[in-house]
């Protein structure tokens, strides 16, 4: 971009010209400015209300007008719902390891000694993107009634599938990290030193992509924490589903708003950390 | 220099010590995906195929696809993706716009930014949940819409909250490519506002937006948890029949519906999404 005039440069061409251009870009930059804000305003609105109307529905009391925690007290004492998120939690967590365990290993060896397979492991990693989760799940119902019969009914199972669809964000989070750092001049100095592969990957290369991981693993954990197509049609029960049950069953809109509510405050805590993270990382860098 | 000569001598030496048995080492990788991905997408392709009694192939269970009940499910599909991804461009478009005007360490671009990241996320049950709230009979805040339960205007209304988002997300970085040097161009050559775009920005943004509506199309395709929880009575996309045809026996009475109808939705997003990359190389060509 060096052949381009800088931004400063270009100011200093147009204080040598009469005041017409100059005028017409302040005003043109009012006219933005104006723009903006109305825009702004607009999504913002568009953007809050629904969430809003969601939680203030959720504190709303017996009578109108009145507001009470009584919702969000009433999903400690439902263990169908307790159960849910705690089995919820549990998938984020083992499916955010498995996804690590499975990733980041091959990611670094592909890159350091098997460069020509790594175009197939990219593509294999982004291909989940094509094929929607509905798409996965009919092929997926006979693999996992052979898992029901080995391995146990629990809806713990489901991080099989998960890590299949957690693949692409994680795959793009870690190589971001793994392209950023010369992975191949540290495993060689840390090999020439007397390293083995495990410490290589383990002690050289794992705390330089620790921001790479954090986002992987934020954004497998979010996704988890929202899954509903592939639990519902395996007939799983994690808390998206759970949420789909109570609006169907009972007429308790309130702890049914509560809950949504407070698992969608979670996802955005999550992500909001994920972006921050982020931004400040690559300011700093 | 000198990391390139241990490479060499390494790899020479290697190659007499054991015939490079490194690529084992991403085995467990394969093999996982393997199970989970390219075996469900076989069983997928081959129970489309295959006949229902299960012994020998067919290309007669293709037929469905062109059945009229099966036309509606994939026309619905298509109007509902088609009107969200357009709307949802056009608006994510103007909002990225916004965005990129403004000083690129600012509060305002960090928050939309991080907003855009979370809400592109939020489809799902929850997110119809919401706008029952809103504007739907069980909340009802806002105004008790009649028109929230008609097939594209509730649905659709419910998909652009996460389109936009979407669209922010994917188009600011060519929105970000636009040059303000390009802008003070134009404007030196006595260029107006409708100029720049209609010569400049829209030409260079052009493959950009196209690419990015195909994408929020294939999104918006794909959908499933959203219009389950807003509607669970009656199928009115191709996934919500997918799911009817796999959990009853009460389909298009037809063999393996499932599986033809997840075919037929492999085959569009395959296209679009094909589509997509195609453009977004394209958006590269100058974007850097």
């Amino acid at each position: 971009m060096a052949e381009v005039t800088p931004l400063a440069g270009g100011t200093a061409l147009l204080e040598e010209t009469p005041a017409r251009p100059r005028r017409m870009q302040t005003r043109r930059r009012r006219r933005l400015n104006l723009f903006r804000y109305v825009v702004f305003v607009a999504f913002g609105l568009f953007f809050v209300l629904p969430i809003y109307a969601m939680v203030r529905f959720s504190l709303q009391g017996v009578k109108p007008g009145e507001y009470s925690l009584k919702a969000w007290r009433q999903i400690a004492s439902s263990p169908d719902l307790v159960g849910a998120i705690e089995i919820t939690l549990e998938l984020a967590i083992i499916t955010c390891v498995v996804v690590l365990l499975l990733l980041v290993p091959t990611m670094i060896w592909v890159r350091l000694r098997v460069q020509w397979i790594s175009r197939t492991v990219e593509f294999l990693c982004l291909l989940p993107l094509t094929i929607p989760a509905i798409v996965l799940v009919v092929g997926l119902a006979p693999v996992y009634r052979t898992i029901r019969q080995h391995a146990g009914l629990s809806a713990l199972q489901l991080f099989w599938a998960y890590a299949i669809l957690a693949l692409p964000y994680a795959y793009r989070a870690l190589a971001a990290g793994l392209d950023a750092i010369d992975i191949k001049t540290l495993s060689e100095a840390a090999r020439s030193l007397g390293a083995n592969w495990l410490t290589v990957m383990w002690r050289i290369i794992a705390p330089n992509i620790r921001q790479a991981l954090l986002n992987a693993t934020l954004l497998t954990g979010a996704l988890v924490l929202g899954e509903f197509t592939i639990a519902s049609l395996l007939l799983y029960t994690n808390l998206q589903v759970e949420l789909y049950n109570i609006s169907r069953a009972t007429l308790n809109a309130g702890v049914l708003f509560a809950t949504s509510a407070a698992a969608l405050i979670f996802t955005f805590v999550l992500l909001l950390i994920l972006s921050f993270a982020g931004r400040r990382r690559r300011g700093r860098g | 220099m000198a990391a390139a000569a241990t490479t060499v001598g390494d790899r020479s030496a290697r190659a007499v010590r054991r015939p490079s048995l490194a690529w084992t080492g991403t085995l467990p990788f394969l093999c996982y995906v393997g199970i989970f991905l390219l075996l469900p997408t076989g069983i997928v392709l081959w129970g489309a195929i295959s006949k229902p009694t299960g012994h020998g192939l067919t290309l007669s269970n293709l037929k469905l696809l062109g059945s009229s009940a099966a036309r509606g499910f994939f026309l619905n599909s298509v109007e509902l993706s088609a009107i969200t991804a357009l709307v949802g461009a056009l608006l994510g478009a103007v909002l990225a716009y916004a965005v990129a005007s403004g000083n690129p360490n600012g509060v305002v671009r960090r928050i939309f930014l991080a907003g855009s990241g979370v809400l592109a996320q939020f489809g799902g049950v929850t997110l119809a949940f919401a706008f029952n709230a809103a504007i739907g009979p069980s909340g009802g805040f806002l105004t008790h819409a009649t028109w929230y339960y008609d097939f594209p205007q509730g649905i659709g209304l419910i998909y652009i909250y996460f389109q936009i988002p979407l669209m922010v997300l994917v188009f600011l970085p060519a929105v970000d490519g636009l040059k303000v040097q390009w802008r003070e161009a134009t404007e030196n050559l006595g260029g107006s506002t409708l100029q720049f775009w209609r010569h400049v920005g829209g030409p260079l943004l052009a493959p950009a937006f196209l690419g990015c509506t195909l994408l929020l199309f294939a999104n918006a395709l794909s959908a499933y948890a959203t219009i389950v929880a807003w509607e669970n009575q009656i199928s009115y996309v191709v996934t919500q029949q997918i799911s009817v045809a796999m959990t009853s026996e009460v389909g298009l009475s037809s063999a393996n519906e499932a599986q033809v109808l997840a075919l037929g939705m492999v085959v569009v997003v395959a296209l679009v999404m094909t589509a997509y990359a195609l453009l977004q190389r394209r958006t590269a060509r100058w974007l850097r």
